[in-house]
């Protein structure tokens, strides 16, 4: 096998902004994609956008975003939970980062319909990630990155303070490099199922997983094992409420669910447990996911009637639906005559409904009802009734690699001379908890451009 | 119309909508995200939307092997072709053609045999240049009902489209606008205007956009020219053959090394192109098609060449045999799609325009 500089493990954004960025500075970059061509690129193949910092118009962005918006709006999704100055850093980067993607084969189309409020904030891919995938992995070639499929890496071997080889399985042989640097662009752990149950319990065997099946944390794993520090909680994740007929992996946007503001959620037992209209979905669909993981057997029931039907974004699969609420309780194996209690009585606990807007909080609200639902509340009467099952849908695990502002991963004894770390697998340095759409991919991008602009720096 | 196909495209429309990621790519997309459920009309409207660029296809992160398994080129280039099929009038002579490149040879041979027997048999009086082969009079008998035939039938069959997919009355500014689109192949540019993802994987290019350029505007030149011809002809008493400066050779003979290139380039591009983001079924009726085209301005060509010599009644009888073939053909053959896609741009401007 050729001699390396560089081997990048992973094969999405940060993994290719990693190896395009080295490529360039003259390193020879070889990237280990665990998963076949087909499902290349990790969960940048399911993003859509990037959210960037611009003090003018910016390519396909409009007025301005300026730092301190960006990072008052991470704190308020973090609750404070983030490392300031490596925010920063990506936030104040992600400037530079928009026309570099543009000259590495990104294109931008304006926002897409259904996501106005990210007009000005997030720059939206054509034909979304996998696009983007496309493109880099082009543009890598041509740079004359190596790249192989179904190369899974097994162990990264800690010598003193550097990695001193590789392993990895490529079409049924273990292989062992040496490159110069080392770049972990490899994800999160989450389609490791006893892997998260270990973290979350039981509940965690129903959980969907929202992105690729490779995300398996098995170098985080490895690298953990050897003393190389983390950061997050195992227990982090960002999930969502999504449709419970999604398959177990990758079923990605379409298996998300908006009508939740315009239903009464019920669990299995048929009672509502969270104020549904709480606020409008962009600012809430994202603590739906713990929502349904904390009740019975993790799935809940969304329920609405005709005239909501129309009112949010259609999703992959049709809802159930039923002319009475006892036969759409069959439908969803739930007890009717209890469905039918908690329906009457929120219906007895809305008021006026004249005030009904569903773009805006409108203030129709329950009165007297616990859980109250505080906007959106317009009695379910009219048939026929719908359903959704709504089930935890996972996007990423926030446990990573912890790393500096040069990417750079650490020991107790200090820094690792030739391994950085990129993308979702260090995302947790960032993300404590909570999520900002399109922040993933922003500091995918920094972090796997600064990890290959180090590693080829070291290499050379 | 095909249930199977046309609910095989719904079933993937819907998780477009759900998705919304291509929105940029084309026209096709816009259409498909303004709606909620699908009527067969719909589904039909966005296939003739759709001029198969695949950027769609490569951007999807639905295609197989994931379970959702989406192709909507393909399902769309199949509603299109049987859309094509059950519109057109009359209607079983149609089926034979867009799916059978042989059926396109054998009629065109057909054709040729009988520009052959005319000239053999009713030939020429005594007229100057190719009316010594065939006089004018034979000519305009045999291709003034060539010329109309077709017409009527397309006007048929787009009527019944145009029942199908809703559309309104058309104003002059819809019809602008249509025309604007096909002008310049904005939905084979991709919504950045790099092309089609056509002749390697995702690699956009614009190869297959100025190869249909060159079809198409060649075909228009080559049509102004025999125009040309006419109005000569009739109104200012100007009988063929015309001069290298006349106006229908300054038409013609561009039009023609247009045309010539533009299909030879098509059909290398329909070779390097995978055949599972099109109707498959639909290839060879469409290599057929493209090659009868390249037939008619490459034979047109050789004619002017060599048209003083011994060869001219045989070359005359060739190529005025496969321009009988592609005419009669028009509404059976791929040929179709323009007048189709026409009219789709002419309804998705209703549509837009409205909304």
């Amino acid at each position: 096998m050729t001699e390396y500089d560089i081997a990048v493990i992973g094969g999405g954004n940060a993994a290719l902004c990693a190896a395009m960025t080295a490529a360039e500075a003259g390193a020879r970059v070889l990237i280990l994609e665990t998963a076949p061509k087909p499902y290349r690129g990790g969960n940048s193949r399911h993003t859509r956008n990037f959210r960037c910092m611009h003090s003018g118009p910016h390519g396909p962005l409009v007025e301005q975003y300026s730092e301190d918006e960006y990072f008052q709006d991470l704190l308020k999704v973090t609750g404070g939970k983030t490392d300031e100055n490596l925010a920063r850093l990506a936030i104040r980067t992600s400037e530079e980062c928009l026309p570099w993607m543009m000259e590495h084969g990104v294109r931008f189309q304006p926002s897409l319909s259904g996501t106005l409020s990210l007009a000005r904030t997030n720059a939206f891919f054509m034909g979304g990630g996998k696009s983007l995938v496309n493109a880099y992995y082009r543009t890598a070639e041509g740079l004359g990155v190596d790249v192989l499929y179904e190369a899974a890496v097994t162990h990264l071997e800690l010598e003193g303070d550097r990695i001193a080889f590789v392993e990895f399985t490529h079409n049924g042989q273990t292989h062992r490099i040496s490159p110069k640097s080392v770049v972990v662009a490899s994800g999160g752990f989450q389609a490791d199922t006893d892997w998260l149950t270990r973290a979350w319990g039981p509940a965690a065997q129903n959980f969907l997983i929202r992105g690729t099946s490779y995300n398996r944390g098995i170098v985080l794993a490895d690298l953990l094992k050897q003393g190389v520090d983390s950061v997050g909680d195992a227990d982090q994740c960002h999930a969502v409420a999504i449709d419970g007929r999604a398959p177990k992996f990758d079923g990605g946007i379409v298996t998300r669910l908006d009508c939740v503001p315009f239903s009464i959620v019920v669990n299995k037992n048929a009672e509502r447990f969270y104020d549904e209209g709480e606020d409008v979905w962009p600012k809430r669909y994202a603590i739906w996911g713990r929502l349904v993981a904390a009740q019975p057997d993790q799935v809940g029931y969304a329920i609405i009637e005709s005239q909501a039907l129309d009112l949010f974004m259609p999703s992959v699969f049709p809802p159930l639906k039923a002319d009475t609420l006892e036969d759409l309780a069959d439908l969803m194996d739930l007890p009717a005559d209890k469905l039918k209690n908690t329906v009457e009585s929120f219906n007895a606990a809305c008021g006026d409904t004249s005030g009904f807007h569903p773009t805006e909080l409108d203030g129709v609200a329950t009165n007297g009802l616990t859980p109250a639902k505080t906007n959106w509340a317009r009695p379910i009467t009219a048939p026929p009734f719908y359903g959704y099952s709504l089930r935890t849908g996972v996007t990423f695990t926030y446990l990573g690699l912890k790393v500096d502002e040069n990417a750079q991963c650490q020991t107790a004894n200090g820094p690792i001379s030739n391994l950085w770390a990129a993308g979702e697998t260090m995302a947790g340095s960032i993300l404590g908890q909570g999520y900002l759409a399109g922040f993933g991919m922003t500091i995918g991008t920094v972090f796997g451009r600064i990890a290959g602009r180090e590693a080829a720096a070291h290499a050379n | 119309m095909q249930t199977d196909l046309i609910n095989e495209a719904r079933r993937q429309s819907e998780i477009c909508n759900a998705c919304r990621y291509c929105e940029g790519y084309c026209s096709v997309f816009p259409a498909l995200h303004s709606q909620r459920s699908f009527s067969d009309g719909d589904l039909t409207q966005f296939a003739n939307l759709c001029h198969n660029c695949r950027g769609c296809y490569y951007a999807c992160q639905y295609t197989a092997p994931h379970e959702f398994d989406l192709n909507l080129p393909k399902a769309l280039a199949e509603v299109r072709r049987d859309s094509w099929e059950t519109l057109a009038w009359p209607g079983p002579f149609a089926r034979a053609f867009q799916s059978h490149g042989g059926a396109i040879a054998l009629f065109s041979i057909v054709c040729f045999a009988v520009l052959f027997w005319v000239m053999r048999s009713v030939g020429a009086a005594d007229g100057e240049g190719f009316y010594a082969a065939l006089s004018h009079a034979a000519m305009v008998a045999i291709f003034v009902p060539a010329f109309l035939f077709p017409l009527l039938s397309l006007a048929i069959s787009l009527r019944a489209y145009w029942t199908l997919v809703e559309g309104d009355p058309v104003r002059m500014s819809h019809v602008v606008r249509a025309i604007k689109a096909v002008a310049n192949m904005k939905n084979l540019a991709s919504g950045h205007g790099e092309g089609c993802n056509y002749e390697d994987e995702d690699r956009f290019s614009q190869s297959r956009r100025y190869a249909h350029q060159a079809v198409m505007y060649g075909f228009l030149l080559t049509f102004a020219s025999t125009s040309a011809g006419t109005v000569m002809h009739y109104v200012f008493d100007l009988p063929a053959p015309y001069g290298l400066f006349s106006v229908p050779k300054l038409l013609g003979i561009p039009g023609g090394i247009l045309m010539t290139l533009g299909a030879i380039w098509l059909i290398v591009l329909k070779f390097r192109a995978d055949r599972n983001l099109a109707d498959a079924k639909a290839w060879n009726g469409e290599i057929a098609f493209v090659f009868l085209l390249g037939f008619v301005a490459a034979s047109g060509l050789v004619l002017y060449v060599l048209g003083q010599t011994a060869l001219m009644p045989i070359l005359l009888a060739l190529h005025l045999g496969s321009v009988l073939s592609l005419f009669l053909l028009t509404p059976f053959s791929k040929m179709a799609h323009g007048f189709y896609r026409l009219a789709a741009l002419v309804r998705d401007a209703q549509n837009t325009q409205a909304g």
